[in-house]
């Protein structure tokens, strides 16, 4: 058998269902191998739409998705979608084919050091030298890919290897692989649980941080549980969306930068802070010395670095949030540990969510952000689709819009480049996540500037029919870039206007796909609708306002301080292409033509005297 | 309260030096991979020295680090991070054993200066390992504060050129360095 025979066993071995790819060079040898697998492989355009793909696949389903491109170019273009894994604990295993193992290091045509590019953004990678290293990789790969806190694995694939033979019999695939430097805790200390468990009976000001590792560790129904048990408000990270329903009395949103009032102040007051499963990174704390100043802090999570890394913390507890959750709700059952305690706590804070609601139901032309997010909302709650949809988002306002005013309730069903903040993740995410789950709907909201980084996927969704609904929050504006001009560099808008072009409806046309423009804001019910039920691609562009901004607390700020934004109509000029042309004549215009011909011709003679 | 916790606040900020020992699969490419480390998290590294071990398929690293107890405590949990990191000690200065060997190839242009520098190697243990008709070249092993004690020695006959291998150490007694599981 020839390796990329033996790769593609390893692969079905591991489970895999479907990979994510782009073909070249050094991979035909594994292309050729799969011509006779039972593997599913998607062909993108674009070989970071295959690791954002295989990224939103691995968020959905919790399965480690996989994707390949070529040796060189190719692997340079899955970069940046194996870093958005990377930061938000995504399990993926990248494959990049490699020149063959004679010509590493010979700068061969399509030859990079993939090793070295994807070492500091992967959990781990590999370079196979030798066929008979595969099967034990392979296994090794989707193991560290999948344990401990979940991550990205590159394996550097060099063509030779692919076709080296390779017998299985003597080099069999390992049931299970030790590592000996790779032991991650799952259970979590039994006295630092019992001491968290003291802390949280003791607490008057309790909250509760919810982030991606809740998601990750399926520790939702823990979660519910300590939370009701003993009366403690929940806000989420924008990872830890869905870990916790927003309908639910003691949810508060979100926390941080971009953060909901009631979130923001339930930190900045309370008296003990329990994070689960979150990292604190900047957009959480702003200033970090005025961060949950009178807190204790519980801080759960499965990687010991990120244990005091931000914040000092007073217990620690390293392992799996489930684990470590359940343990607490049964030693605070033991010592009888009721729900009342809290009570003022918890009836201030609602009492401040329920003053600062925010207005969804603009009827303005154009479309508020809001009105669109409001309309989704009750769509899906109409089709009875709550438990059945995903929503991927892209990055910038459209994220914030969504994190802020859209109510998630179930783990897994709220996609978004969170650590990274890859604009251009939302889009092929969204075909991930449907393949994942064909069954659920999957809704890609997006910005214009987003979705057009990667709007070459139209053709993915197009040609394999994946019914895709693509909200575009369409305001020709580099939204969260304009916020920022406005409210930090004195409304001095540079660089954020895209213009007219394209015209979405028929850009989405000439793939094949339907779209409707919706302009008017009675329009989107019926719009979402149609393309909900539909169970085909579709592309709805809503036109919406370019002013429209959020409030946020400014970077480094403190958490209590939410500034309102200015919301100004973006008048930037842009300037086109005839008077770039005039502005460097007019720089070269006291030379003539003549005079040039005249400079060029003499440093050639001076070149050919140097000769 | 408060003050205690300033205290430990200000103690924390003091910058020591720190032998980091690091037990590593001698798999290629992975000084790149903890070279890296240092680079991405903004460590400075003093000096670091890499060799084989009792064992063919695990390489040692010493690591000199200079930082405050946060940084080396991040240091030493972003190294365990690593697949390929087998086991990372912090060995506490008085408790271990370390030693740098260094190369100096000293101006000695006549006999008098030839004389004196072989004496001084002498008093330092040190060995000379080359010799021509103006230079010497001496071979000194120890600690860093002897090796720097000679190098202000030697300094005053010209030292034409230096290599110093950076330090290296062992735990002192019986313990040793073992993989994470056991």
């Amino acid at each position: 058998m020839k390796g990329a025979e033996a790769i593609i066993k390893a692969l079905e071995y591991e489970k895999v269902e479907v990979i994510f790819g782009y073909p070249g060079g050094a991979l035909l040898p594994f292309y050729d191998a799969l011509y006779d697998s039972d593997l599913i492989h998607i062909l993108t355009r674009h070989e970071q739409g295959a690791a954002h793909a295989a990224d939103g696949y691995a968020r959905a389903s919790g399965k480690v998705g996989v994707c390949v491109a070529t040796s060189g170019p190719g692997a340079t273009n899955l970069v940046t979608g194996v870093a958005t894994a990377h930061a938000d604990s995504s399990p993926i295993v990248a494959i990049t084919g490699q020149v063959p193992t004679k010509l590493i290091g010979n700068d061969a045509f399509q030859e990079i050091d993939a090793l070295g590019l994807f070492m500091p953004i992967v959990k781990h990678n590999f370079q196979l030298r030798s066929a008979k290293e595969i099967p034990e990789t392979i296994r090794s790969a989707f193991n560290i890919a999948k344990t401990g806190r979940p991550g990205p694995v590159h394996i550097d694939l060099p063509k030779d290897v692919q076709e080296e033979e390779l017998d299985l019999d003597k080099y069999p695939i390992p049931a299970k692989v030790e590592l000996p430097g790779y032991k991650p805790t799952k259970m979590g200390h039994p006295k630092q649980i019992k001491l968290a468990s003291s802390h949280i009976f003791k607490a008057e000001r309790p909250v509760i941080i919810a982030g991606g590792g809740v998601n990750i560790a399926n520790a939702t129904s823990e979660l519910m549980q300590l939370a009701e048990l003993c009366n403690i408000p929940v806000c989420t990270t924008l990872m830890g969306k869905g870990s916790f329903p927003e309908n639910h009395p003691l949810a508060l949103g979100m926390v941080g930068m971009h953060g909901t009032k009631p979130a923001n102040h339930a930190v900045s007051e309370s008296d003990l802070l329990i994070a689960i499963g979150c990292r604190f990174s900047d957009r959480i704390t702003g200033d970090i010395n005025s961060f949950a100043p009178h807190a204790k802090i519980i801080h759960i999570d499965i990687d010991p670095a990120e244990i005091g890394k931000n914040v000092r913390v007073d217990v620690p507890i390293v392992g799996d949030a489930k684990l470590i959750l359940n343990n607490i709700v049964s030693n605070l059952i033991k010592i009888s540990m009721n729900n009342n305690g809290n009570r003022e706590w918890v009836e201030y804070l609602q009492s401040l969510k329920k003053s600062c609601t925010p207005k969804m139901d603009y009827s303005d032309v154009p479309i508020k952000p809001q009105r669109i997010v409001k309309e989704l909302m009750n769509v899906i709650k109409e089709l009875n689709i709550e438990r059945k949809s995903i929503i991927t988002t892209d990055v910038g306002q459209n994220q914030m819009w969504m994190a802020h005013y859209f109510k998630t309730h179930f783990p897994r069903s709220f996609l978004s480049s969170g650590g990274l903040g890859t604009m251009g993740f939302g889009f092929p995410s969204a075909i991930g996540a449907k393949i994942a789950k064909p069954d659920f709907k999957v809704i890609s909201v997006t910005g214009d500037g987003g979705f057009m980084m990667n709007i070459q996927e139209l053709g993915t969704i197009a040609d394999y029919n994946i019914p895709v609904v693509i909200c575009l929050f369409d305001n020709r504006t580099l939204g969260m870039v304009y916020q920022w001009q406005n409210l930090f560099y004195g409304k001095r808008q540079c660089s954020v206007n895209f213009g007219e072009a394209p015209d979405f409806v028929k850009v989405a046309e000439g793939y094949g796909i339907n779209a409707l423009r919706i302009t008017n804001p009675e329009e989107i019910e019926e719009c979402l609708k149609e393309a909900l039920i539909s169970d085909e691609p579709y592309l709805l562009d809503f036109a919406i306002d370019p002013s429209e901004a959020l409030s946020m607390v400014p970077p480094g700020g403190k958490l209590k301080n939410i500034i309102d934004p200015i919301t100004e109509h973006p008048n930037e000029k842009v300037i086109c292409f005839d008077e770039i042309k005039r502005r460097f004549l007019e720089k070269g215009s006291n030379k003539n033509e003549n005079a040039l011909l005249e400079e060029l011709s003499e440093s050639e003679k001076d070149e050919g005297i140097k000769v | 309260m408060g003050s205690i916790k300033s205290e430990k606040k200000e103690k924390n900020n003091e910058t020591h030096t720190h032998i980091i020992s690091v037990l590593v699969l001698n798999n290629p490419g992975v000084l790149q991979r903890i070279a890296g480390l240092f680079t991405r998290r903004g460590y400075n590294i003093c000096s670091i020295t890499v060799g084989s071990t009792e064992s063919p398929n695990m390489a040692r690293m010493t690591i000199i680090v200079k930082g405050n107890d946060k940084i080396l405590e991040q240091v030493v949990k972003q190294l365990n991070k690593l697949i390929e990191v087998i086991k990372v000690s912090d060995l506490s200065v008085n408790m271990c054993v370390k030693r740098e060997l260094c190369l100096i190839k000293i101006h000695a242009p006549n006999e008098s200066s030839k004389s004196q520098i072989i004496q001084y190697t002498n008093v330092f243990r040190g060995k000379i390992v080359d010799l021509s008709q103006e230079s010497l070249t001496v071979e000194i092993t120890g600690n860093s504060d002897k090796i720097n004690a000679f190098v202000d020695l030697v300094r005053n006959f010209g030292i034409k050129e230096m290599a110093r291998t950076g330090l290296t150490a062992l735990m002192r007694g019986p313990k040793i360095l073992k993989s994470k599981k056991s």
